[in-house]
C-alpha cells in the first residue's frame, strides 16, 4: 500500500468504524435498518448535530462554548412564548401571536447577539473560552427561567414548519441540518474566515504576524457556534411543540462536543473535518438508536458512549503522535 | 575494533511517511569533541533523535559502549549515560530556575524533596559552570541565552559519557559562548564525549577533534579537524562549490519608500529614525536587546507605538496591526519561526498562502493557491516531499524558506526580514541572501536585522548600528569594517 493510501485510509478510519456499527446493529436488530428508524434516528441526532456543527468551530480555535444548549432553550422560550395564540390562557406574552418567520428571525439575531458577547469575552479579555462560556450558559438557563416558569405550548404552525414539516417526504429538520453541514463545510474549506480559524487554532500568534484578525475572527466564530444553537433551539421547539425552559436543550452541549472530538476535532486546535464531524455524529446516532432497539438501559448506554468518546480520542493522540 | 569508539551507528536508516530521512548513516565517535555538519535536513539531528530513543529507528545498529542498544525513550538513555541539549528549548517556565535544573530527578528526603540539597547543589553546579544565576529565579525572567545555559548546565550535571549539543550557541550571546567552550574543554579534560552539531564555521574548528559530514540523509565523510578546512566542508555539505556567500547585484537605489521619524515603543525603542530607498537593503545591526526586533515589531504592528511617524512614499500611515502593516505593503519575516512564524500542523500550501488569503476571493481559488505554492517551492527550492505536508515535519531551512515564499507573495514594497539565516546552513543561507539581492533589483526596499556581522555587511549597502533602544550610528558601505559597527553597538564613540 502506497503512503497516499495508508494516509486516505488512516483519515476515514473513523467511517469504517461508522460502517461496521451500522453492520453490527443491523444484525443485531431486524428493525434499525428500515426507513422508518433511519429516518428517526435522523431527525433525533439533527438538532445535536446542528450544534455540533457550531462547537467545532470553537473547538478548531483551541475554544470550547459549554453555553449552546441553554442558548437553545432560551431562544426557543422566547420565540416560542411570540408565536403562542392570543387565545390561550397561559401564554407567556400578553401581545402576539406574530408571524412564524418574524419569530425565527428574531430568535437568530438574538443568538448572533449573545454569541457576539461571548466571542468579545473571549478575544478581548482573553479569559478562558471554558469559563466564559460555563458563565454564559449560567445565565442563559437562569434567563429562560425567569422569562417563564410554564412551559411554553402551543406553537404556531408556521414557526414550527422548520421542526416538524417536511418537503417531499423529507423532513425540514433533515434538510436544515444538510443546508447547515454544507454551509459549515463551504465556511471551512472555501472562505478566508475559514482558513483563518485553522491557523488561530494552530498558531494564533503566527496567523496574527500573518495579518489575521484573530479577535474579529474568534467574535466571528462565536456568534457561528450561538446561531447554531439557536436554530437548534427552534428546531427543538417546532419538533416537541412545546418548550420546558428547565429542561429544553439540557445538556446539549456536551453531545455536541462528543460528536465534534468522535469526528477527530482536535482540542489542542488547528484539526478539524467537517466531514469527520458529520461521521460523529452519525456514530453516537446508531450507537443511541441502536441500544434503545436492543433493549439496552440508560445507563449501560451512557457507559458504551463514555468509552467510545475516550477511545476516539486515543486513537487520534495516537495517530498525532506518530506524526511528529 | 569497535572498543576503540564509545559510540558507532551503523547503516542507521530511518523512513518517515513518504521521506527517507536517512538511509544507511553512519558516526563513529571516540570519546572526544565530534561535530556533525551538514544542511538542513540533511538529518543530523534526526540522526540524534534515533539515538536517544526520540524516534525509533527503522533499521541498523547502534553499538554503544560495546554492546548494541536500542533506547526506547530518552529515559533510558539518560541511565545510560546520554544527554542531549536540544535546539529548541523547552523550559517550564512559571518555574525557578532550580526547579528546572532538578526537573524528574529531584533529589528527596524519605518521601518528600530536599528543597535545600536542590538549591546548594544548584548553586555549586553554577559555580563550577561559571554561571551567575540566582536557583531561585523563575525560568520565565531568564533570557533565552541564560535560559540556554541553563539547559546546558543540566544536560552536563548529569554526568553522561555522552552529551549531544544540537545548536546550542544559536541564541548565546559572545561571552556565553566562551563559557560553553570552557565547559567542553572541561568535558573533554574528563574522557566525555561531545556530539556537537552546529552551522557556525568558527566554532567548530576552535573546539572539534573530527568531522562528519551529512548530506540528504547520506553519510559524505569523517575527518580529523586539522585536515580540513571552511572551503573543503562547504563542498561537502552542499556537493557543489558556493563562490559567493553574498551574492551582492549592484542595484539602482531610488526614492525613499519608507521612512521612520522619532519612533518609540515603551523603553524597548527610543526615537529611531531612519529611511529606506527603493533598491535598497539596509542592514541593522547591534547586539542582542539593542532593540532592533522590537523597532521593526513597532513598524510591523506587533507592538503598541508610543511615538513617532511613519511615512510611506511620502505619506504619513497608522499601523496599529500586522494587518495594516500588510495593507499598506510592509512584510516582516519574524525572528522566533516556531513561536510567530510557522503554523505547524497547517500543510506547506497552507503556509504559503496565509498571509495573502485575501487575494483568492470567495470560494477560495484553490487551483492558484496550488499554482502560487508550486512556484515558490520552485523558486526557492524547498525541500518538502509534497505541498501538503505538514510544515512541521520540514527541517528549519526548509521552514524558512516557505516563510519566505509567504511573504514573497504578499508582494510588498518594504520586506522586513529579521534574523533571517538563523540555524540555517550555508547552502540555504546563500540562497536566501541572493533572493534579498533579487529583491533589491526588482526595486523593493529591505531591511535585515541580523546579528551576524558578515551577513549584514556581506547584504547591506548600509548599516543602522542600534544600542539599547537607540540608534547610534549609520554606517555607509565603503566605511564599514567591524570594528566601526561594534564601537557604535557599544556605545565607545
Amino acid at each position: 500500500m502506497s503512503a497516499k493510501q495508508k494516509r486516505i485510509l488512516s483519515d476515514n478510519a473513523i467511517w469504517l468504524i461508522l460502517i461496521v456499527l451500522v453492520i453490527i446493529m443491523t444484525v443485531a436488530n431486524g428493525n434499525f435498518f428500515t426507513v422508518a428508524n433511519l429516518r428517526t434516528l435522523l431527525t433525533g441526532e439533527s438538532i445535536k448535530g446542528i450544534m455540533a456543527f457550531g462547537m467545532a468551530l470553537a473547538i478548531l480555535t483551541k475554544g470550547i462554548d459549554l453555553s449552546i444548549g441553554a442558548v437553545a432553550a432560551l431562544i426557543a422560550c422566547v420565540t416560542g412564548a411570540l408565536v403562542q395564540p392570543a387565545d390561550l390562557a397561559t401564554r407567556v406574552l400578553s401581545f402576539g401571536p406574530i408571524p412564524g418567520p418574524l419569530a425565527i428571525l428574531i430568535g437568530l439575531i438574538m443568538g448572533a447577539a449573545i454569541g457576539a458577547v461571548i466571542g468579545w469575552l473571549v478575544a478581548y479579555t482573553q479569559i478562558p473560552p471554558f469559563i466564559a462560556t460555563l458563565g454564559a450558559q449560567l445565565i442563559c438557563r437562569a434567563a429562560s427561567k425567569m422569562f417563564t416558569t410554564r412551559p411554553v405550548s402551543n406553537l404556531s404552525d408556521s414557526y414550527r414548519f422548520l421542526g416538524s414539516g417536511d418537503v417531499l417526504g423529507i423532513p425540514m429538520i433533515i434538510i436544515v441540518f444538510l443546508i447547515l453541514l454544507g454551509a459549515t463545510a463551504f465556511i471551512l474549506t472555501q472562505t478566508r474566515f475559514g482558513k483563518s480559524l485553522y491557523a488561530i487554532g494552530g498558531n494564533a500568534q503566527a496567523a496574527r504576524v500573518a495579518g489575521i484578525n484573530v479577535e474579529l475572527s474568534l467574535v466571528k466564530a462565536y456568534i457561528l457556534c450561538s446561531l447554531m444553537g439557536a436554530i437548534g433551539g427552534i428546531l427543538l421547539a417546532g419538533r416537541a411543540g412545546s418548550v420546558d425552559p428547565a429542561n429544553s436543550g439540557l445538556s446539549y452541549e456536551l453531545d455536541a462536543v462528543a460528536a465534534a472530538t468522535v469526528g477527530g476535532t482536535s482540542h489542542s486546535g488547528g484539526i478539524c473535518r467537517i466531514s469527520g464531524v458529520l461521521c460523529g455524529i452519525l456514530i453516537l446516532g446508531v450507537v443511541n438508536n441502536g441500544l434503545v432497539l436492543m433493549g439496552v438501559d440508560d445507563n449501560m448506554t451512557n457507559v458504551i458512549k463514555g468509552v467510545i468518546i475516550i477511545g476516539a480520542v486515543v486513537m487520534d493522540m495516537r495517530k498525532n503522535v506518530k506524526k511528529a | 575494533m569497535s572498543d576503540k569508539y564509545i559510540l558507532e551507528m551503523q547503516d542507521i536508516v530511518k523512513e518517515f511517511p513518504g521521506v527517507k530521512a536517512l538511509n544507511g548513516v553512519q558516526l563513529k565517535v571516540p570519546g572526544t569533541v565530534h561535530t556533525l555538519m551538514g544542511e538542513n535536513g540533511a538529518g543530523k539531528s534526526t540522526l540524534m533523535k534515533c539515538l536517544i530513543g526520540i524516534q525509533p529507528v527503522t533499521s541498523g545498529k547502534i553499538i554503544y559502549k560495546g554492546q548494541e542498544v536500542n533506547y526506547k525513550n530518552t529515559q533510558k538513555a539518560l541511565d545510560a549515560g546520554i544527554s542531549m541539549i536540544h535546539q529548541e528549548l523547552s523550559p517550564v517556565m512559571e518555574r525557578s530556575v532550580c526547579d528546572n535544573v532538578w526537573l524528574g530527578r529531584e533529589p528527596k528526603k524519605g518521601l518528600i524533596l530536599d528543597h535545600k540539597k536542590m538549591y546548594n547543589d544548584c548553586v555549586l553546579l553554577f559555580k563550577k559552570m561559571g554561571l551567575d544565576l540566582d536557583p531561585n529565579e523563575k525560568m520565565k525572567n531568564l533570557t533565552v541565552a541564560k535560559m540556554q545555559m541553563v539547559e546546558i548546565v543540566k544536560a552536563v550535571s548529569y554526568d553522561c559519557s555522552i552529551v549531544i549539543m544540537d545548536e546550542p550557541t544559536s541564541a548565546l550571546t559572545d561571552t556565553e559562548v566562551e563559557d560553553l567552550f570552557k565547559i567542553i574543554a572541561d568535558l573533554k579534560k574528563k574522557n566525555v564525549a561531545v556530539i556537537y552539531i552546529s552551522h557556525k564555521m568558527d566554532e567548530i574548528f576552535r573546539i572539534s577533534d573530527d568531522i562528519s559530514v551529512y548530506r540528504d540523509g547520506e553519510y559524505i565523510a569523517t575527518d580529523k579537524a586539522e585536515n580540513l578546512n571552511q572551503e573543503k566542508i562547504i563542498k561537502l555539505m552542499v556537493g557543489r562549490e558556493i563562490t559567493d556567500m553574498f551574492p551582492k547585484v549592484k542595484c539602482k537605489i531610488g526614492s525613499t519608500v519608507l521612512k521612520v521619524e522619532g519612533l518609540c515603543s515603551g523603553r524597548e525603542v527610543k526615537n529611531v529614525s531612519f529611511e529606506v530607498h527603493k533598491g535598497e537593503i539596509l542592514g541593522f545591526a547591534g547586539l542582542v536587546g539593542a532593540g532592533r526586533t522590537e523597532t521593526m515589531e513597532t513598524i510591523f504592528g506587533m507592538r503598541r507605538k508610543t511615538g513617532g511617524k511613519i511615512y510611506k512614499d511620502g505619506v504619513e500611515i497608522n499601523i496599529s496591526s500586522p494587518e495594516d502593516a500588510i495593507g499598506n505593503k510592509i512584510s516582516l519575516l519574524t525572528e522566533d519561526r516556531r513561536g510567530n512564524g510557522i503554523v505547524g500542523l497547517l500543510s506547506v500550501k497552507e503556509n504559503t498562502v496565509l498571509a495573502n488569503l485575501k487575494a483568492y476571493g470567495m470560494p477560495l481559488n484553490h487551483k492558484r493557491m496550488v499554482e502560487d505554492t508550486q512556484k515558490y517551492i520552485d523558486q526557492i527550492r524547498v525541500k518538502t516531499p509534497s505541498m501538503e505536508t505538514p510544515i512541521q515535519n520540514l527541517s528549519g531551512g526548509n521552514q524558512q524558506k516557505v516563510l519566505i515564499g509567504r511573504w514573497r507573495l504578499t508582494d510588498p514594497d518594504v520586506l522586513i526580514v529579521d534574523e533571517p539565516t538563523r540555524g540555517i546552513d550555508v547552502g540555504a543561507k546563500a540562497e536566501i541572501h541572493e533572493q534579498l539581492s533579487q529583491l533589491a533589483k526588482q526595486g523593493k526596499a529591505i531591511i535585515v536585522v541580523s546579528s551576524e556581522m558578515p551577513e549584514v555587511m556581506g547584504v547591506a549597502d548600509r548599516i543602522v548600528v542600534m544600542h539599547e533602544g537607540a540608534v547610534t550610528g549609520v554606517v555607509s558601505r565603503d566605511e564599514m569594517t567591524q570594528e566601526l559597527i561594534m564601537r557604535y553597538a557599544t556605545k565607545q564613540v
